[in-house]
């Protein structure tokens, strides 16, 4: 299959890209980031997605399925840049799709889709709506862009539209806001407050994306691995030194003291949980984790050793 | 700092039909060790402090879903804590009963994260059906907050029952154990309810007791099991139907504190 994937260059889309050239997939990325030392067989075009050269790539590589991978987190990029790459860069994805004649496109989106708060229940399904916006605002283009992605299911019936929902990645490579969060040496957590984290491995991830690319299901899906474990768990096991800081401080103390600076509104993924039910994925693609969560914090810790 | 786990309640725990991870944590983040230690305080108070009597026990389902139904008694949660213990320590396998708390226990430091990793969730319509239909054991006080606002002198009367449970019930074809809680208003005695230092704590209201905070004193307590109540439907009924129901439950309900009561009066 002729497949193009922007974002390729990212940590996730190099071991997708790696894993469809293995299985004889014939892989093109845009990405604005270099990659270098991409495999051979890999054609990588440094442009942005939005950029008339990124339609060229649609239109001369005429591709069956896009995996669209380009959208930033707000822990990566704090400038204002971010609302236009998420949302304008996946509307000229489908735009492009569109246009030349692709079949399948996957939106990787992610599950704090539904917020962060006190009275929203444990297990999130498909059907609900995105909650506590008001408090995060920063999350507003990720959700937005989710949510324009799914539109693609009735404006463009002819192209099968998967969005997927995907949890937090914890893994030897350390991407994802989960791992580079854990990173620092002190961990902040609010006192009093504990809640749980649900996370799969990067090999995972990878996994569950060429399932979706196999059995072309169309719809939305949450995406997870094993259970989730409270957060005070993956601290432990990670061997990570918690530093518990009562709420009211919490904000005046980020960024200070070796303690990593966050948005305001991430406070609310400190206090409550997201996690997702990610049954109707299992059952419409077949879809099984191959890696537990004591294994995918066990070989993060083992990479990423706590600085004493 | 470790607090200390009562060898018989970490045997307990060990036997609950839960599926725990290598951690010791299940999927909705009940963790085996916060268990050992909130329910090793409670055991002191199951059997030592108050000495609570349980009978019918054995009505319980030993496994599957089932909705624990009762009544509220006492200013604070005494009686949702009894009923867990009662559950943990007297049945044989032992279960692990799932109330549906007030939503500001999950904004309050430590309470949230005692109350979540107990098992004790927030009540919501999803969480209880989500539970029932793991086939877990819910605990659910109908009165709500008005029930446990009741003053010492209403202590044996039941409040207005809310009808979401008939309903989760009848959709998750769950069998309703009512039980009668005897003696919480004895033991927190509410002579008042300070709503506005309620408001102020973020908590619905603030027992006022003889003795100013609302501390328990050491009354004999009861749970009263009864027999499984299984009703027919979809829970989309009427509300008329769905009243009528609720209705039923709650009579069972009075009738067993009315026995208790007499009981407990030696007649």
């Amino acid at each position: 299959m002729r497949i193009v994937i922007p974002g390729i260059a990212g940590r996730l889309g190099r071991m997708l890209a790696e894993r469809l050239l293995a299985a004889g997939h014939e892989v093109t990325g845009i990405d604005k980031r270099p990659w270098r030392d991409a495999p051979e067989g890999v054609e990588v075009h440094e442009v942005d997605i939005r950029k008339r050269a990124a339609e060229d790539v649609f239109r001369k590589k005429r591709p069956q399925a896009v995996i669209h991978m380009a959208t930033v987190t707000h822990l990566v990029h704090q400038s204002e840049d971010r609302y236009r790459i998420n949302l304008g860069g996946t509307r000229a994805v489908f735009d492009y799709s569109r246009q030349y004649g692709v079949e399948h496109v996957v939106f990787v989106g992610r599950h704090t889709f539904y917020g962060a708060a006190a009275d929203s229940p444990l297990y999130h399904s498909e059907d609900e709506p995105p909650m506590a916006l008001q408090h995060f605002p920063e999350l507003a283009d990720l959700v937005a862009a989710d949510l324009y992605a799914g539109t693609a299911l009735w404006r463009y019936p002819e192209l099968v539209t998967t969005v997927l929902r995907m949890v937090y990645t914890l893994g030897p490579t350390g991407h994802g806001t989960l791992a580079t969060f854990l990173k620092a040496g002190r961990v902040p957590t609010i006192l009093g407050f504990d809640p749980l984290f649900q996370f799969m491995h990067e090999v995972d991830v990878v996994s569950a994306l060429l399932v979706t690319l196999e059995k072309r299901v169309r719809g939305v899906f949450n995406v997870a691995g094993p259970q989730p474990v409270p957060f005070s768990v993956v601290c432990r096991e990670t061997g990570r030194q918690v530093v518990p800081i009562p709420e009211p401080l919490f904000a005046a103390a980020l960024g200070r003291f070796g303690l990593p600076k966050l948005p305001r509104g991430a406070l609310g993924h400190l206090k409550y949980p997201v996690v997702v039910d990610d049954r109707a994925f299992r059952k419409a693609t077949g879809y099984e984790h191959a890696i537990d969560e004591s294994r995918a914090m066990r070989e993060y810790k083992a990479a990423f050793p706590p600085v004493r | 700092m470790q607090l200390p786990i009562d060898p018989e309640v970490e045997e307990r725990i060990a036997r609950l039909e839960i599926p725990f991870n290598a951690q010791g944590v299940d999927p909705y983040g009940v963790s085996k060790k916060h268990l050992g230690v909130f329910l090793s305080m409670l055991k002191f108070l199951y059997r030592t402090y108050f000495s609570v009597e349980a009978r019918g026990v054995e009505r319980v389902p030993k496994r599957g879903r089932a909705m624990l139904v009762g009544n509220h008694s006492g200013g604070i949660a005494i009686d949702g804590a009894m009923v867990i213990t009662s559950m943990l320590l007297e049945m044989d396998p032992p279960r692990l009963a799932q109330g549906m708390v007030e939503k500001f226990m999950n904004q309050t430091p430590f309470m949230s994260q005692w109350s979540n990793r107990t098992g004790q969730f927030t009540g919501l319509p999803e969480h209880a059906v989500r539970l029932l239909e793991d086939d877990r054991l819910l605990m659910v006080f109908p009165e709500g907050a008005r029930g446990t606002a009741k003053l010492y002198k209403e202590r044996y009367s039941l409040v207005q029952f809310g009808t979401g449970f008939m309903r989760l019930a009848l959709k998750t074809k769950t069998p309703i154990v009512p039980l009668a809680f005897l003696g919480g208003g004895d033991a927190v005695p509410t002579i008042a309810n300070a709503y506005a230092l309620g408001k102020l704590v973020g908590a619905p209201y603030v027992p006022i007791t003889p003795w100013l905070v609302a501390l328990p004193i050491p009354v004999k307590l009861e749970i009263q099991y009864g027999e499984p109540m299984t009703f027919e439907g979809t829970g989309t009924e009427e509300d008329e139907v769905i009243a009528q129901y609720v209705g039923q439950v709650k009579q069972k309900i009075a009738d067993m504190i009315e026995a208790g009561r007499k009981r407990r009066r030696g007649e």
